[in-house]
């Protein structure tokens, strides 16, 4: 192959990349932009840039003066790491149970764990949330976590499984010779192996977690409970004009979880560089 | 279903998440405005706490397309607050018959309210009241006064009028005549069908009579205000069919449309948005028709939830609601939405005078589907958006909109079968 | 494995130790609600507070009644539709863009890779939004821009059209989640060894048939979780049809899908009361159509499939 040919496909190659990141980000954008731009600019040039003249703060300062964003923010950071962890871990777990083992029913847990993706868990709501008063876990953020974890599990489960089928069984009878335990095995050695896979599934499974309104209103709409996303969904009804506002509350909630996935994005590279075994 | 016995606990919980001393009570209130926030915050609260020592309110709102379905799930599970902000008719009706209203009909205020104010949260045969009238709204056009003098255009009175006007603006053609967009559905049939249609099938009359099965969809007072929708189509913007609810509103408070049709809820609104002078005008009224109509429309009622431990202070609270001095400060903080209460009540903005004094010269109903009629599956009132939004797009005959809603009325309304 | 083999064994207490945790939460906080839920549909509302068991009769009211079944089928076929569009849109583009970025010394890859995924982590209000926003006939981005490359007499208020909203929404859906295909399908490809790409290079097997004889066999495992996931997704979707349409799913139901045909149902909407009986049948339904499809996947697809273990 040429030298030629080479740069002639990198060039192709970046111009598709470079025309589809366009297709993604300039609809975050003109959020953004417009969020900065008095009322006014925002309808008469929606494509402009925020200038001197049009520049104006105002959707920000009505957003903040609504509540203590900060405390939602750290609430909804611990109700998505925590429910993550442990949708994650116990994800996992299950997923080498199903992948490794050959038993009775093997398959029918499989598809056991895997009803939950089939229907919407906010059907369970009154159910949930009677449970939830039970325990006397409303306005906590167990009950969200609890809830976020069930809930991610099966497609959890569903992915890690396929990858966990693709570790190598020499490295695994290798370490049964060496004396390893079986919590050993899964521990040391497929859980790093399949290192993508958990972080394109806590991508996956923050995402839903993270953008929730219903079940943060359901389960704790107390003020030291509110999310991010309940904490800003006045703005956000069907019925409200004040496109500044609005535009101030979506910029702020796509930032957070911007953040928050550029981390995990960060990891997930390192994983696969790291896990793919060479 | 319910666990109630748990309730205390939960109950007990919320205030001490919320840091509340235990000799104080306070009412947590549901409610699906959220656009009031601020206002019950600054000015209604204070109001009553000031007032009663000891009870303290807390207002909650949900956006709006989630409140019914949070609201019901939470009062079913028994975590809902102790004040309950009524829909009118049948959702509030069937929280009732479930036990999950307190009923109110021996409050004392409740004198303050005439029988059409209390229909919405009455039982059916008006026996037992199960939640304080708080407001209604008033349809009619409100219109940009600028535009008109600009163009040099009179308030338009009969239909004839209106449809000159807009030929005017369209004919000038610097401004949009009217914004209105059908991609949300329910402006068509609320702001167009339920807006113009009272002059057409008589207001009380003809509402009574679709009640009683002596008047069909299909006869010409139904199918008629379908007919000026579809005249609508011409004067509304470009690509009106995908123009959404908060673009209309937009629209007119840029001052790039001169008319709006519309409600008195706009108002508030409005007056933070638009920098223009607004005025209203009541429907028009079709040639060789004597009076006029308006919807005058029961839409928000206050009530008690059954389970709340604090009944007492819940009714202390929905009384005062019922006075002079709560009803005042409502009309004026929430330009738009009227009171119910007969007590006297001044109002500072004058637009939402001018729809108020529609009153005196118009009979008053409310939408035609609201109640009875839409108990049923298919849904009237649901079924009405589509069919209005149909005939607007185009896609619908008049004729083909009364046929389609009498078809599924018939369905399962017995007085129509 | 014949029985005796499995009675001689030792109990291997590890696998209920691996499984206990999940199907502990899993259990109490999904299933036994949800199924308490589906439950409902064998009951209908009696008088005052009670429930009356009916045994199938919604069922039958849901495929007979001519109201109920002509709304079920419209959705299931619009479903079936916004599902195909995803297939034969979404997830090629979604593999091809993997198949590029995991092409060796591809400078700036993760930057592409993190910028593609982004839509996909945006909620349902955002971008209902901004589509609506740059939809808008009014406030003119996408007319804008159309009459500035000389399209401008192609454009046509999409979603406010019978014809094309539902296929316009499908594309937005399309849109936020072409990343979840890339990321799946890219981890796949960079786990494939380097000692199968170099034999196959070796063997003069290089570029475009490189991909579709070597590693295209390799990812199909993927490949399979995509699409059973684009299924189930789909057969679930509804906040998106929310935000844009609204619950009466306009104009003129062409938009309704199962899950907004669910959700009005169950939850209600304005005048109409939620009703659980008929929601639950329909979400019983709806289950039973993803049960399908996802065994098919399990017990059809997934065992069959040829894995190969690095």
């Amino acid at each position: 192959m040429s030298a030629r040919a080479n740069i002639l496909r990198s060039s192709a190659a970046h111009a598709i990349l470079i025309a589809y990141t366009i297709l993604a980000l300039y609809p975050v954008f003109l959020i953004v932009i417009n969020s900065m731009k008095s009322r006014r600019a925002i309808f008469n040039d929606p494509l402009a840039l925020p200038t001197r003249q049009s520049f104006d703060l105002v959707g920000f300062q009505t957003v903040l003066e609504q509540g203590n964003f900060l405390l939602y923010f750290q609430n909804s950071l611990i109700v998505t790491v925590a429910s993550l962890f442990f949708a994650l871990l116990f994800g996992a777990m299950a997923a080498f149970a199903l992948a490794e083992y050959r038993f009775r029913g093997n398959l029918l847990m499989g598809l056991y764990l895997a009803l939950g993706i089939m229907i919407p868990i906010r059907l369970g709501t009154v159910a949930i949330l009677e449970m939830m008063v039970a325990a006397n876990l409303v306005n906590t953020h167990w009950a969200l976590i609890l809830v976020y974890t069930a809930n991610g599990l099966p497609l959890a489960v569903f992915i890690l499984s396929e990858f966990m089928r693709q570790v190598s069984d020499d490295l695994k009878n290798a370490a049964r010779i060496d004396g390893l335990s079986e919590y050993r095995i899964f521990f040391t050695i497929a859980l790093p192996l399949v290192r993508p896979a958990l972080a394109t599934v806590a991508v996956f499974t923050m995402i839903p977690i993270w953008n929730d309104l219903w079940f943060p209103l359901i389960l704790a709409p107390g003020e030291s409970t509110k999310t991010l996303t309940l904490g800003s969904q006045i703005f956000l009804g069907q019925y409200v004009t004040n496109w500044n506002a609005v535009l101030a509350a979506l910029t702020l909630a796509i930032f957070p979880v911007v953040v928050l996935y550029l981390i995990f994005s960060r990891q997930l590279i390192r994983g696969i560089t790291r896990g793919a075994v060479k | 279903m319910t666990i109630r016995k748990t309730l205390s606990l939960t109950t007990a919980f919320a205030l001490c998440a919320t840091g509340v001393f235990a000799q104080d009570v306070t009412l947590t209130i549901e409610s699906w405005r959220n656009d009031d926030i601020t206002i019950w915050r600054n000015q209604i609260i204070p109001a009553f706490e000031a007032a009663h020592p000891g009870i303290r309110l807390d207002f909650q709102p949900t956006a709006p397309a989630q409140y019914n379905s949070a609201l019901n799930s939470k009062l079913d599970a028994g975590t809902a607050g102790d004040i309950v902000t009524c829909r009118a008719f049948d959702a509030s009706l069937q929280l009732f018959e479930r036990g999950q209203l307190s009923d109110l009909t021996d409050l004392p205020g409740m004198a303050n309210y005439s029988d059409v104010a209390k229909s919405a949260w009455s039982t059916d045969d008006g026996s037992q009241t199960f939640c304080v009238p708080l407001a209604s709204v008033i349809h009619g056009f409100i219109y940009n006064v600028d535009i008109f003098n600009e163009l040099g255009l009179e308030v338009p009175a009969t239909e004839d009028e209106f449809f000159a006007v807009l030929d005017a603006i369209q004919e000038e053609g610097s401004y949009i005549p009217m914004a209105m967009g059908i991609n949300d559905q329910w402006e068509a049939a609320t702001m167009g069908f339920a807006n113009i249609g009272v002059n057409f099938w008589r207001g009380e009359e003809g509402r009574a009579a679709l009640i009683a099965g002596e008047s069909r969809l299909t006869d010409e007072e139904w199918v008629a205000p379908f007919r000026q929708l579809a005249r609508w189509s011409q004067y509304l913007g470009r690509g009106y069919e995908s123009q959404s609810y908060p673009d209309s509103q937009n629209l007119f408070t840029l001052g790039r449309a001169a008319i709006y049709p519309s409600g008195s809820w706009e108002i508030a609104g409005f007056r933070e948005q638009a920098d223009f002078e607004m005025g209203a005008f009541p429907p028009p009224v079709p040639a060789g028709t004597e009076g006029c109509y308006i919807s005058d429309h029961t839409d928000m009622g206050i009530g008690l939830n059954a389970a709340s431990p604090n009944q007492e202070a819940g009714r202390i609270f929905l009384d005062w609601l019922t006075g002079a001095e709560a009803s005042t400060l409502f009309a004026n903080a929430i330009p738009g939405f009227f009171p119910l209460s007969s007590a006297e009540v001044t109002l500072d903005d004058p637009l939402a005078e001018e729809f108020l004094s529609w009153r005196g010269q118009c009979e008053s109903t409310i939408r035609p589907f609201h109640q009875i009629v839409s108990r049923g599956t298919p849904n009237l009132s649901n079924e009405s958006w589509t069919a209005s939004a149909n005939v607007m797009r185009g896609t619908w005959t008049p004729e083909e909109a009364g046929e389609a809603l009498q078809a599924g009325l018939s369905s399962w309304y017995a007085p129509h079968q | 494995m014949s029985r005796s083999r499995a009675t001689r064994r030792p109990i291997r207490w590890h696998i209920a130790v691996f499984l206990a945790p999940a199907l502990i939460v899993y259990t109490a906080i999904m299933i036994i609600p949800l199924f308490g839920t589906l439950n409902l549909s064998l009951f209908t509302r009696g008088q005052g507070n009670t429930r009356e068991f009916v045994g199938l009769a919604n069922f039958v009211t849901l495929f007979t009644d001519p109201r109920w079944s002509g709304a079920f089928w419209n959705a299931t076929w619009n479903n079936l539709w916004f599902f195909i569009i995803h297939m034969l849109v979404q997830n090629p583009i979604g593999i091809a863009l993997a198949a590029i970025l995991s092409s060796p010394r591809l400078r700036f890859a993760a930057f592409y890779r993190t910028a593609i995924f982004i839509p996909a982590i945006l909620s349902f209000v955002i971008v209902g939004f901004v589509w609506r926003l740059i939809l808008s006939p009014l406030w003119g981005v996408a007319p804008n821009m159309m009459d500035a490359i000389g399209l401008g007499n192609w454009f046509a208020p999409w979603l406010g059209q019978e014809s094309s909203a539902l296929t316009t929404l499908a594309l937005i859906s399309v849109w936020q989640f072409v990343g979840i295909p890339m990321m799946l399908i890219y981890a796949a490809l960079l786990s494939i060894p380097d000692e199968v790409l170099e034999a196959a290079e070796m063997d003069g097997i290089t570029g475009a048939s490189q991909f579709w004889k070597i590693k295209l066999p390799l990812i199909l495992p993927t490949i399979g979780i995509i699409s059973i996931l684009t299924f189930v997704g789909n057969f679930n979707a509804f906040d998106l049809i929310y935000v844009a349409q609204g619950a009466l799913a306009g104009p003129n139901y062409s938009t309704d899908i199962l899950g907004s045909f669910l959700f009005r149902t169950f939850f209600g909407f304005q005048l109409q009361l939620g009703d659980p009986h008929m929601g639950a049948t329909v979400a019983t339904v709806m289950f039973f159509i993803i049960l399908a499809g996802v065994s098919l996947y399990l017990f059809g697809i997934q065992t069959r499939l040829r894995r190969y273990q690095f």
